[in-house]
């Protein structure tokens, strides 16, 4: 029996964005305000599942090809890479540099390498995540 | 310096055996092992006129300088003997073992290369002064006696012989270890030479008598005294010329060694001198009256040489009264030392001619039971004529060695009973008795050994081969050896001034000042004495009993198996082997709920214990915070999810109620401030709760009985118990702070320092990245490993066994 989840599926579509942009939101706030990679991976990696569950694991990978196995590994190098990157410069292991700069479009905005070592956070987070749902989702 | 490289020119030897074994197959292996001790004994034959004079030599070799370990060679006239036994008799054992074994039906190499390794062990034991050197070469000697015990690795009776030594003289071994240490720690030093130089301040010591009962106990399982002494029958199962080298001549002579070299310090004592006496006396009557139950030759011999080694022991221990006779050296106490070392030397060299006599009857006839032998002597005039040197000698008849230690070890026994200290005027009257029978006992098996074997009736059809007189070859090293049973008995005091006397002085190095001054003449005519009537009733009560053997030897069946120390022994072993199995299979019984209630109970036990113990427990309300009306409603719904999860039929329910104890406990961190881990708790658990799910989902059907969790009051008891024990630590921790916590520096450091407003986060990635930087590793192996338990399984169908 074929059911029809249209209204779930419009939905989804919807909500997806908003859920993604929260994530992306809590993410980038984390410095100042609750929130931070590992929650915002959280919410991304929900989003994602929401489509999962709304459509079906087939549709979801073609719309998002992506190797959720080498989004965790990404993620581990960037984390690591933030912190040993001070190395080469002769500061100690995981020392994070941080200015205010005045961008174009956003003014002026802080920049950390605390966020890098976050965002390296936020892909294992969505990757793992992803990994046990899709594992779990396709096994028979 | 060189004097040090002696002990190991065996084991340097012992590298080349193999190589020569397996490119020269002509020559038998054992003509070019012949050159080590041959060498050896003639290096240490340059010795004998210095040291005789009362001369040492000293050579060391550092081998752990800064734990002040190194390996030392002390000769005086004690060590020069024992080296001297051990190269010549081991020179005459690979002359022996030459013709004894068959270059192509033994694996030489194996043999050979036990052999040397046994001979710079032994030489090791008595060069050492060193207290660690030498424990290190005496459990050398117990490791390849054990291999050479079981050289026929084969046979049954041979691993179990060898296993039986290995685990008496280890275990005797360890005891000795365990001595030594305790002296060193007593005496700060590990020299033997110093330790004796302090003897008087050690007997001081608290710890004196135990270090003295411990080295004891290693010498006398070594030297397999009572009731040690059951490995060395079964270790009758080597090659003979092990036999005759190893447990009759030197290793079974390393506990008396020991005891010879430790009488300086322990002498003292009077524990010392029961133990060495007694024990002594006591393994010579036992061995003697034992050695007339065997049938086996070897067996025979076997027991001999316990009851000898008791002999000498005993009279070691009579030697330690010297030290508690003012101007002993006057005295008749004074024999006691030199018998014990005169018979010593007698010994090695009687008791190896007969294990070699053994070994070739065995070789000739293919039997060593004393029941199917009989009637040799005019087939095998050549060994007859050995054997009954040997056998007089041991028997302690004239012209030969034995009757001259034996009248002396009776002059000794017969002193004891002058000595008023320590009961023996009460007791000592009971030793001359015990050694006056127990020699009766050695007369009557020495002369059934010898008799029995080549006189009586001959049985060519109980004999597996047609018996002839042995090679030339094979005969040489006994007759070699009786030769000097028979020459030390015309020239005693040549024997005595050379190397019994040296011996003696480094027995006994209080009462002389130079070996020279030892007062004893060895004659073989002492005029009427008690000693030669008592050795005249030996002889005559010994031949009635021996004539009368056939009439009373059934005697022995008597004796119940189950009171023998064998049969005590094989019951230890599979006692202890099925007794531990048992009960390790009690605790072990494979199940996580038995192990985990072991846990809890343990760690139960044994934080409140150290709560009760400590006085630690305290709880003050000083610094709690008012509590919140919300609290109070979160915790009765936390209390009622718990409660749920516990006591729900439903598997489905208990989940749920789980679920609800998760998001109370987001609720609580939302009023306790903590909005970030609010957050991930809740992600997290509904996530958690959504896989709980898909597990339930999944549990197969059979069997799937929805039933609430038996109540059980054991385990009721532990949670309750661990509930208890982690309340009291909270409270207790809680209510004594000790050190302010660090989080103000968070406070005041998070914008200036670190660049960001949410300590919680900031505190993540920077203050304390190196966490996070692991947890997300965490993270990833928990991923991929349940993509690798998903995916990576093997095809169910079709391939089921990845074997098949």
């Amino acid at each position: 029996m074929r059911t029809n989840d249209v209204i779930l599926q419009f939905t989804a579509k919807i909500v997806f964005f908003i859920i993604f942009f929260f994530s992306i939101h809590i993410f980038m706030a984390g410095h100042y305000t609750p929130g931070g990679g590992f929650v915002g991976g959280l919410l991304t990696a929900s989003a994602i599942v929401l489509l999962v569950l709304a459509f079906d694991l087939k549709t979801v990978r073609s719309v998002l090809p992506i190797n959720y196995t080498y989004l965790t590994a990404i993620g581990l190098l960037l984390a690591l890479g933030t912190a040993a990157f001070p190395m080469l410069l002769g500061k100690p292991f995981f020392t994070h540099f941080f200015d205010y700069y005045n961008l174009p479009l956003l003014g002026k905005q802080s920049l950390h390498t605390a966020m890098l070592f976050d965002g390296g956070v936020y892909c294992v987070v969505v990757g793992v995540t992803m990994t046990i749902i899709q594992t779990i989702g396709e096994d028979e | 310096m060189s004097q040090v490289l002696y002990i190991f020119i065996p084991m340097l030897a012992a590298i080349f055996v193999p190589f020569l074994y397996k490119s020269v197959k002509n020559i038998h292996t054992g003509w070019f092992v012949l050159a080590v001790p041959a060498t050896l004994a003639i290096i240490y034959a340059t010795y004998i006129a210095k040291v005789a004079k009362g001369e040492v030599f000293l050579a060391e070799l550092p081998w752990i300088p800064s734990l002040d370990i190194s390996v030392v060679s002390y000769l005086d006239g004690l060590s020069l003997l024992f080296s001297l036994l051990i190269t010549g008799i081991g020179s005459l054992v690979v002359l022996y073992s030459i013709f004894y074994l068959d270059k192509h039906k033994e694996k030489l190499h194996n043999f050979y290369v036990y052999l040397l390794l046994f001979m710079t062990a032994m030489l090791g034991v008595v060069q050492s002064d060193h207290l660690i050197t030498l424990y290190f070469f005496w459990e050398l000697t117990s490791i390849s006696s054990f291999l050479l015990i079981g050289y026929w690795y084969t046979r049954d009776a041979s691993r179990f012989g060898a296993l039986k030594s290995m685990i008496i003289t280890v275990g005797g071994g360890l005891m000795m270890l365990g001595g030594f240490i305790l002296l060193y720690l007593m005496g700060d030093t590990y020299s033997i030479r110093e330790l004796i130089a302090m003897a008087p301040e050690l007997m001081q010591h608290p710890w004196f008598t135990w270090s003295l009962v411990l080295i004891l106990l290693g010498a006398f399982t070594k030297s397999a005294q009572f009731p040690f002494y059951i490995w060395l029958p079964d270790a009758m199962e080597a090659p003979t010329p092990v036999s005759a080298y190893l447990h009759s001549a030197t290793m079974v002579k390393a506990g008396i060694y020991l005891v010879a070299r430790f009488t300086p310090i322990f002498a003292v004592s009077e524990l010392w001198v029961w133990l060495v006496t007694g024990v002594g006396l006591l393994t010579l009557f036992w061995g003697s009256f034992f050695a007339v139950k065997q049938t086996d030759l070897k067996g025979i011999l076997a027991f001999s040489t316990v009851s000898q080694l008791g002999l000498i022991m005993s009279l070691l221990g009579a030697g330690a009264v010297a030290f508690h006779v003012n101007g002993a050296a006057d005295t008749v106490f004074k024999y006691a030392a030199f018998a014990a070392i005169f018979h010593l030397i007698n010994h090695a060299t009687f008791k190896g001619s007969l294990f070699m006599i053994a070994g070739i009857i065995d070789h000739e006839t293919g039997t060593r039971d004393i029941r199917k032998l009989g009637g040799l002597m005019s087939i095998m005039p050549l060994s007859f004529t050995v054997a009954a040197i040997g056998t007089f000698s041991m028997a302690g008849l004239p012209p030969f060695n034995g009757f001259l230690s034996k009248e002396m070890f009776l002059t000794a026994m017969l002193s004891l009973q002058n000595f008023d200290l320590f009961g023996f005027d009460t007791w000592g009257v009971l030793f001359p008795i015990v050694a006056w029978v127990a020699s009766i006992f050695t007369f009557i098996y020495s002369f059934y050994f010898v008799f029995h074997t080549f006189s009586g009736k001959y049985k060519p059809e109980q004999l597996p081969h047609k018996p002839h007189e042995a090679p030339i070859g094979m005969l040489i090293s006994p007759m070699i050896l009786a030769a000097f049973v028979v020459t030390i008995f015309f020239i005693p005091n040549i024997i005595g001034d050379t190397f019994v006397k040296p011996a003696v002085y480094a027995i006994q190095p209080f009462l002389y000042s130079a070996p020279g001054d030892i007062d004893i003449h060895v004659q073989a005519w002492h005029g009427l004495s008690p000693e030669l009537f008592m050795t005249i009733g030996i002889v005559l009560v010994g031949v009635l009993l021996f004539v009368a053997l056939p009439k009373w030897q059934g005697l022995y069946n008597a004796f119940p198996r189950a009171l023998t120390l064998n049969n005590f022994y094989d019951k230890i072993m599979l006692g202890l082997d099925v007794g531990l199995n048992r009960v390790s299979r009690l605790y072990m019984t494979g199940s996580m709920r038995h192990y985990l209630l072991y846990m809890f109970s343990a760690i139960v036990v044994i934080v409140i214990g150290t709560l009760i113990v400590k006085d630690a427990f305290t709880f003050t309300f000083k610094g709690a915070a008012p509590i919140h009306p919300y609290g109070v409603i979160l915790i009765i719904v936390l209390i009622c999810g718990t409660c749920i999860a516990l006591l729900a039929k439903s598997r489905l329910t208990a989940i749920i109620g789980l679920g609800a104890v998760g998001y109370t406990v987001a609720l609580f961190f939302v009023i306790f401030n903590a909005p970030d881990l609010a957050l991930t708790q809740l992600v997290i658990e509904t996530i958690s709760v959504a896989l709980f799910l898909l597990a339930f989902y999944h549990l197969p059907k059979l069997g799937k009985s929805e039933e609430r969790i038996r109540f059980q009051v054991n385990r009721a008891i532990i949670s309750v118990a661990v509930g208890v024990m982690v309340t009291l630590v909270a409270l207790s921790a809680h209510s004594q702070k000790l050190v302010p916590s660090i989080s103000k520096y968070y406070e005041e450091t998070v914008y200036s320092l670190a660049g960001g407003g949410n300590i919680v986060n900031v505190i993540l990635v920077d203050y304390r990245g190196f966490d996070t930087l692991f947890e997300i590793a965490v993270l990833s192996i928990a991923g991929i490993g349940i993509l690798a338990m998903i995916k990576l399984r093997m095809n169910r169908k079709g391939k089921a066994h990845e074997n098949k």
